[in-house]
């Protein structure tokens, strides 16, 4: 062997080696190589601005505000003139140093807010200053902004997205805002526009160095889109006001669009209270409280039940079913006796004793027994009250009730219409329609939330079908085309037979239990309700004082408005809701209140149910222990 | 015998100063693509790396005029001194020496420093060149190759003393000359195998390798049963014996060295290398970082100055031992295979030329200066692209550094005029 050789082929493997090597990262794992998405380009997001949210009549309700953060990046921080430096911010040198440690506590090396949303004109001032002080920066930041201080539970409010979400979502960084609640958490793609994206390069320190490949792959973001809300913002602050000191919510629709035109929740909050140098300390204060609960929806939420007014769906039921005619008459002997025992008797106050009632009269008197004939004889039809209940679920849940209504807000419950497996499973099977007969006048299983018997009340008020309830009218100027809110849904009550329970809905403003209410020139047309409610306390069961209910539309032809009110403890749906229902009906309908009503605003302004809460807090109170 | 021509450029080989102008030229490119910065960035600032770089390549002239003045005769008689200065100037850093990086290599001029290790190189070479053309030396005696092993081993000890063990690894290429002049393979085999053992003792354990060593050590000996009948028994017992007590000992030395003389950053380094370790952060990073930066390159390259990792400084040491990533990421498989060949056209001009040099001593001297730069190759290439550990030497003529630069230049014009000469009677 030629001993040079040795040389030139261990030269020469090498080279092969190399090579190859070289192919294997270049070409072959070149390939894979993303050049965007490496240590040496920084992503930065540019945020658009977020939509605004303006009400049926164009008034804005949420804009932007510019807000101004002090920043600190404590590593950079030279000597400095402290005591200028705090005059500048006003604040004293404790609070400059806790709020430096706190910064050096975070990061030295990253920057953190070293003081919150500047007001304008110290944000002026400081900006020429800070320069001198090496390590402080201002930050811009945009942030909500409520012009009229109503209706938060039905706008909502923006926060941080939280830390899984945004693990998992493909959108959302750590940091970033989104809509929490309301509106702002339903509309959130549309209100939040597109981030645009910029790439920057940078270096080992962490450093930009100018922008990547010019800013050839940058995109612009694209600005949230305007929302125009189906909300009346004068009706939901009077209404507001006149819940003031109560508990409970309203819900006011247009039954021609179910169109949600009030939603009110009492006890509620100022929106800017979720914005600002205050946000954190607020939220606290709004999320902590168990027994007002300012941030539940009771409009939505709560469940209730129905009470008196269900006594219409019976009537329509019963006339739908031919188990009743519009000319059927009931006596009642002040109750209805559904058994053989001493307490198994149904008291009514309709006080009319040992005559034939008719159905007009028994709705605008609100008689017990009237009903619980006619659902005893719906139930009881075929001698099969299964059957009879399952038909009678049937008809109650077309109008809604029973489940989610699916109106455009992320708050709700289904409340609760059984059926004849709901009492199978309860009773195994003994039962009929004496077993559950407070159903007939709202009060045994049934639940319903406020939302859905104000379209209850809409679906009447059109005589047979309605619209789903919805918050949103216009998207970026343009009308909501969903059918789900455009397309109206029929009920399964044949339109004749609305009439003569309408009729009576219309005396019950004349001259039943809701005369006292009733307004010059407006015909109204309601139900007044008086729902029993209990809660056990050590084991049993305690009556607390009925919630005041009342559920009406307005004007008798061609109605403008349907509505319901609730108020927790209230006492008689004649008392409170009926008032509350008649003015905001009045306000809606005329935009004033006549001088000959202003008594009745004043009383209900100035009423409170303060004195009531306090009473029922240490039963509440008790059965929370308990249940602990 | 002739008078040598005045001129002192008369007949040297052209085709190797190309290819050095080629490799020194694209060397400060690359140099100034790894060090400038957005603000610093003007050709002519002598304060920064890049500006320091050339200056030195501007010197590199007067050392090659310098080199190539001397008659060839003269790197002859005197090789046994410079030897002798070299050894006594890693002597004196001992004493002198400036510590850098835990390791006094420099001698500081103020201004610039100068690292002799870089200079020992050509004077061991001149120095074996010179012992081994004598006509009387003959290899296959112990006591010659015991001589020879002293004067290649005395500067490498030195150096390890430092200490600087990467410059000290390269004194083993000189085994390629020794076997060019006689010394038999099997010290090179050797070396694959002891190399080879230690690395199945790191990734299987002792246990396993001693036991597949031995199985494998049976076969070859059954095989030569086979082929030679019983009396290869009776006549090497004693060496199979030998044989078996010197692998096992062997796994247990490096066993223990391992495990317990290593210190745990030397085992980092072979763990991450051998992938036992996955390690994008503290000791993987620079070659991890390398390997991402020559595979962002791709088959074009990014372009000159457009490697953003490079010019990002992402990969520490960029501009000294790590200066292939930059060829790598800015000019692409295209650019650094491009370097790969002329580094492989410079080495096999060298042999070819050593081979025809009628002179012994140039021939010699040619090929130490070959197997040191293969070496430098092998191993700052190897570690580069991630298939060799972490070991700090320069890419000869590339990487940034003064002494390394004038150092590969003597180095190789010495070998210029000595090939130069040749067409001369002597």
């Amino acid at each position: 062997m030629q001993r040079s050789l040795l040389l030139y082929f261990f030269v020469g493997l090498t080279g092969v080696i190399f090579i190859g090597r070289l192919f294997q990262l270049q070409i072959i794992r070149g390939a894979q190589y993303d050049e965007m998405n490496n240590a040496t380009v920084k992503t930065e997001f540019v945020y658009p601005e977020r939509g605004y949210i303006y009400d049926r009549n164009g008034k804005l309700l949420v804009a932007n505000q510019v807000s101004y953060d002090v920043m600190v990046q404590p590593n950079r921080v030279k000597t400095i003139d402290t005591l200028e430096f705090c005059k500048l911010l006003k604040i004293d040198k404790e609070e400059f140093l806790k709020r430096f440690r706190k910064a050096e506590r975070y990061a030295t090396y990253l920057p953190s807010v070293f003081l919150k949303q500047l007001a304008k004109e110290d944000f002026a001032y400081l900006q020429e200053k800070l320069h001198k002080y090496q390590g402080f920066f201002i930050q811009k930041r945009i942030i909500r902004n409520y012009p009229i201080k109503a209706a938060a539970n039905v706008l909502g409010y923006i926060g941080e997205v939280n830390e899984e979400k945004a693990r998992k979502s493909k959108y959302y960084q750590q940091g970033e805002l989104e809509g929490k609640d309301g509106v702002e958490r339903q509309y959130e793609q549309f209100l939040r526009g597109k981030k645009g994206k910029r790439y920057l390069r940078r270096n080992n320190l962490n450093r930009v160095t100018g922008s990547y490949k010019n800013g050839m792959y940058d995109t612009l973001p694209v600005n949230g889109k305007d929302l125009k809300l189906t909300l009346d913002i004068e009706l939901q602050q009077y209404a507001q006001k006149l819940m003031k000191g109560k508990r409970g919510g309203i819900v006011a629709l247009e039954p021609s669009s179910g169109e949600i035109l009030a939603l009110v929740t009492a006890p509620s909050y100022d929106p800017n209270m979720l914005v600002g140098r205050q946000r954190s300390r607020n939220s606290v204060i709004l999320f902590k409280d168990s027994i007002n609960k300012p941030t539940y929806d009771r409009g939505l939420s709560a469940v209730y039940p129905p009470g008196s007014p269900f006594k219409m769906m019976n009537a329509l039921i019963g006339l739908q079913e031919n188990a009743i005619t519009e000319y059927s008459r009931f006596t009642c002997y002040g109750g209805y006796r559904y058994g053989n025992r001493e307490h198994e008797f149904m008291r009514c106050h309709c006080d009319i004793y040992g005559r034939p009632i008719s159905l007009k009269t028994a709705i605008s008197r609100s008689c017990n027994s009237y009903f619980s004939n006619t659902y005893k004889r719906i139930v009881e039809k075929d001698n099969d009250p299964k059957e009879g209940l399952n038909n009678w679920n049937k008809h109650v849940t077309s109008f809604g009730l029973g489940n989610y209504l699916g109106y455009d807000l992320p708050s709700g419950q289904k409340g609760l219409i059984p059926d004849g497996n709901y009492y199978d499973r309860r009773y195994r099977y003994a039962w009929n329609a004496s077993t559950n007969i407070s159903n007939a006048i709202g009060q045994g299983e049934v639940l319903t939330t406020p939302i859905q018997l104000a379209n209850f009340t809409a679906a009447i008020a059109n005589r047979g079908y309605f619209y789903t309830p919805h918050i949103v009218k216009e998207i970026d100027n343009k009308k909501i085309d969903n059918p789900k809110y455009t397309v109206p849904k029929r009920t399964t009550i044949d339109s004749k037979h609305f009439e003569p329970v309408i009729e009576a809905m219309h005396e019950v403003f004349k001259t039943g239990t809701g005369k006292w209410s009733r307004i010059k020139g407006i015909e109204i047309c309601g139900k007044t309700g008086t729902a029993e409610n209990f809660t056990l306390v050590n084991g049993f069961k305690e009556q607390l004082d009925d919630h005041s209910i009342l559920v009406a539309f307005a004007p008798k032809e061609n109605p403008k408005i349907a509505l319901a009110v609730f108020v927790e403890n209230g006492g008689y749906g004649s008392t409170i809701a009926a008032p509350i229902t008649s003015l905001v009906i009045e306000k809606y309908l005329n935009g004033e209140i006549s001088a000959r009503n202003k008594y009745r605003e004043e009383q209900m302004l100035n009423l409170s149910l303060e004195e009531v809460y306090q009473k029922l807090l240490p039963k509440i109170e008790d059965l929370e222990t308990r249940e602990e | 015998m002739r008078q040598e021509k005045n001129n002192i450029f008369a007949d040297v080989d052209w085709l190797l100063i190309f290819i050095y102008i080629i490799l020194i030229g694209f060397g400060w490119m690359n140099i100034y693509a790894a060090s400038k910065t957005a603000e610093v960035n003007d050709v002519f600032n002598f304060t920064t790396k890049y500006g320091k770089q050339m200056i030195w390549i501007a010197l590199c002239i007067p050392v090659i005029v310098t080199v190539l003045f001397f008659n060839s005769k003269f790197y002859e008689q005197f090789a046994s001194i410079l030897y002798f200065i070299a050894v006594l100037s890693l002597l004196l850093l001992f004493v002198f020496g400036k510590e850098i990086n835990g390791a006094k290599s420099w001698f500081n001029f103020g201004v610039m420093g100068l690292q002799p290790s870089e200079f020992a190189k050509s004077c061991t070479a001149l120095a074996v060149a010179k012992l081994m053309s004598d006509r009387l030396y003959n290899l296959d005696l112990i006591k010659n190759q015991i001589k020879a092993f002293i004067i290649i081993f005395l500067p490498a000890f030195l150096i390890l003393l430092q200490p600087d063990a990467g410059s000290a690894l390269i004194y083993f290429s000189f085994f390629f000359v020794l076997n060019r002049e006689g010394l038999t393979i099997r010290y090179i085999l050797l070396g694959i195998g002891l190399i080879l053992g230690f690395l199945l003792t790191i990734l299987y354990g002792k246990t396993i390798t001693i036991i597949s060593l031995l199985v494998v050590l049976t076969l070859f000996i059954g095989l030569m049963v086979y082929q030679q009948g019983s009396r290869f028994l009776r006549f090497q017992w004693y060496k199979v014996i030998l044989s078996y007590i010197l692998v096992a000992g062997y796994i247990f030395v490096v066993n223990f060295t391992y495990n317990s003389v290593f210190k745990q950053h030397h085992r980092d380094r072979f763990e991450v290398l051998l992938g036992l370790k996955v390690d994008t952060k503290n000791i993987g990073y620079n070659t991890y970082q390398s390997e991402l930066t020559i595979s962002s390159g791709g088959a074009w390259g990014k372009g000159f100055l457009k490697g953003d990792i490079t010019q990002g400084n992402f990969v520490p040491e960029q501009h000294t031992d790590y200066i292939f990533s930059t060829v790598g990421e800015e000019w692409g498989f295209l650019g650094s295979t491009l370097v790969i060949v002329l580094f492989i056209a410079l080495i096999y001009r060298i042999i070819a030329l050593a081979e025809t040099n009628p002179n012994k001593f140039g021939r010699i001297y040619g090929y130490g200066v070959a197997s040191i730069l293969f070496f430098h190759l092998f191993v700052n290439v190897g570690m580069v692209i991630g298939l060799l550990p972490t070991v700090g030497i320069p890419l000869p003529f590339i990487s940034y550094g003064g002494s390394s630069l004038w150092g590969f230049t003597i180095l190789l014009f010495i070998f210029i005029r000595l090939d130069a000469h040749k067409s001369y009677d002597w």
